[in-house]
């Protein structure tokens, strides 16, 4: 796609003076190299997430336990699909195709969020992922409600709207398995179990190993920091376990009145990065399987993504012979 | 409602919600194995319509027998001869093109459906519903409608995949159209329309979308069929595996 600017390039010190002024920053105004660069990487990956991520609950879409239930993960996988949409177009309007974007995902080019490298044995992950992982989506994506570039931001206030729509779901799934059955119960403990310290670990490295977040807190394009809002959704979510009595595996979680500027906040243990970085690298769980799934939907599909163009341009020629 | 009456409609209540059923599961099966995003979006919306049609013609059926307590009971505790969907709807997808065909022959059958039962059902409670349903199979039709010009037309693989598409579902298609002393009962009732008063509509439509995609209109026999008594397919066992997997496993829950 070809790249238009407004009348004149700004230097770097007029782009971050508009920042300041809480000005947005839209398609084609001038901008460093450098933010496109990170907005294009950011966009992206978040694009994939959402597409990846329909896999592991679609896993669940054909064995979903009861109509309701069916209905309400169908509607949720759509809206993921359609998350994946606008996000490819924001990203389109810093020129990248949506092709080439698909095309570095496949080939394992793109990140997309690590926790869709775990996997969904059971119905319960389904709740833990509504809870856990929808849970901190809206801690990272409310901020970016606020991000300085203008479709990025109009983009996450609908997300944001239906993110947490799905957490709440989600909750209310592992709230109904935590009051059934003793069989009940066992599956939503060791779902937490399972998708506890994945989901601590999305919000990414930490600020001391996070060399990408100054650059993107000066241009308002993150708001807080990775440990901040980490710490922000520890915060909200261990009492959440507490009101439905289920336990977070953390054996050194704990209240600490000198967190968050000494208002509290949950001390919560050591972080396993060996293993987040295990995941991130593709050495996780469901890294291969994932990828995997994508392409072989891509390649069988190339025949009917063919026909289209074929019969597109044989409509296009045939309009033009009329004309 | 006399209780001769009552069977009727629960029996033909089940038929309809049992195809929506078993074609939402079917549709829902592409989630995210689709061939382009929007078709990623489209699929799970199109299996979300069925599968709410169907929940609402088991909550109906509930409300008429009280052998069943609630909808879920009807969509996942039933044995497999108690299912009573066509067969059609309960093969396996196979590629996109016969994904979109079997859904452009179902959902064409059951706009003329709704259409007809918007008009002339006694069952007011169905009546009413039908509006409904009539404008989401109206769109499912329309969507499938385009596929099937798109992939016909398009190149020689996807028409050859078309032909053999419609090769494929052929002997599926008598049953959609089959009379029998039920649905002739129903008819008499002023309950549901007989499945033949809809052929010369949907023949109409389905020929001339098929032309426009340079493929050829099935014979249409009485081949393969049993659904409707409750005689299915191989495949279809498997289906109710997945569908009926967690009640079973852990009857009497609350999910």
């Amino acid at each position: 796609m070809a790249r238009k600017q407004n009348e004149k390039i700004v230097s770097l010190e007029e782009f971050q003076e508009k920042i300041d002024r809480d000005e947005k920053i839209e398609p084609k105004d001038s901008m460093p190299e450098a933010y496109r660069k990170t907005l294009i990487r950011q966009i992206g990956q978040h694009a994939h997430s959402e597409v990846v991520g329909m896999l592991p609950e679609g896993n669940w879409i054909t064995r979903a336990p009861t109509l309701r239930r069916k209905l309400s993960l169908l509607a949720k996988v759509q809206d993921e699909a359609g998350h994946g949409l606008y996000l490819y177009c924001a990203a389109e309007t810093l020129g990248k195709s949506r092709m080439e974007m698909n095309q570095e995902l496949l080939s394992g080019k793109a990140k997309y969020s690590s926790i869709f490298n775990y996997p969904t044995p059971t119905w319960a992950d389904i709740g833990a992922i509504g809870w856990l992982v929808d849970g901190a989506a809206i801690m990272n994506q409310i901020p970016l409600c606020r991000c300085s570039y203008g479709p990025y931001a109009r983009a996450m206030i609908r997300i944001c709207k239906e993110e947490s729509f799905h957490q709440r779901q989600g909750y209310e799934i592992m709230l109904t398995l935590a009051r059934g059955t003793k069989a009940q119960k066992e599956m939503a403990q060791r779902a937490l179990n399972r998708w506890w310290w994945p989901s601590v670990m999305m919000f990414g490295p930490s600020d001391a190993d996070s060399p990408n977040t100054e650059n993107s807190v000066k241009w308002k394009i993150k708001r807080y920091t990775n440990d901040e809002l980490r710490q922000k959704f520890v915060d909200a979510i261990v009492p959440q376990a507490e009101k439905i009595g289920l336990t977070v595996p953390d054996k050194d979680l704990k209240w600490d009145k000198k967190r968050n500027n000494g208002q509290g906040g949950y001390a919560y243990g050591e972080i396993n990065w060996d293993e987040f970085w295990r995941v991130v690298r593709g050495d996780g769980p469901m890294n291969n399987e994932r990828i995997s799934a994508k392409q072989k939907a891509w390649n069988e599909g190339s025949w009917v993504r063919a026909a289209a163009h074929a019969h597109a341009l044989k409509k296009q020629t045939a309009l033009q012979a009329a004309e | 409602m006399k209780s001769n009456m009552a069977d009727m409609v629960f029996e033909g209540l089940l038929r309809i919600a049992d195809d929506n059923l078993i074609l939402g599961h079917r549709t829902s099966e592409w989630c995210g194995h689709a061939p382009t995003l929007e078709e990623d979006l489209a699929l799970p919306n199109i299996a979300l319509d069925l599968i709410g049609h169907a929940q609402t013609l088991y909550c109906l059926a509930c409300e008429i027998n009280s052998r069943y307590k609630n909808e879920d009971q009807l969509a996942f505790l039933r044995l497999e001869h108690e299912y009573k969907n066509l067969l059609l709807v309960e093969q396996e997808n196979g590629d996109f093109g016969n994904t979109v065909l079997r859904l452009f022959y179902f959902s064409t059958f059951m706009k003329y459906f709704w259409e007809r039962v918007k008009i002339e059902c006694c069952f007011t409670k169905l009546k009413e519903f039908s509006e409904k349903a009539f404008l989401e199979t109206s769109y499912h039709s329309r969507y499938a409608s385009q596929w099937v010009v798109t992939l016909g037309d398009g190149t020689d693989e996807s028409n050859l995949k078309m032909s053999n598409a419609i090769a494929n579902l052929e002997p599926f298609l008598g049953e959609l159209f089959n009379n029998d002393d039920f649905t002739e009962m129903c008819s008499q009732n002023d309950f549901l329309p007989e499945p033949t008063s809809i052929f010369d509509s949907w023949k109409n439509e389905v020929k001339a979308i098929l032309q426009k995609g340079n493929l050829d209109f099935p014979d249409i026999i009485l081949k393969k069929r049993g659904g409707r008594k409750g005689e299915h397919s191989e495949a279809f066992g498997y289906l109710l595996s997945d569908l009926q997997y967690m009640q079973r496993a852990y009857p009497n829950s609350s999910w």
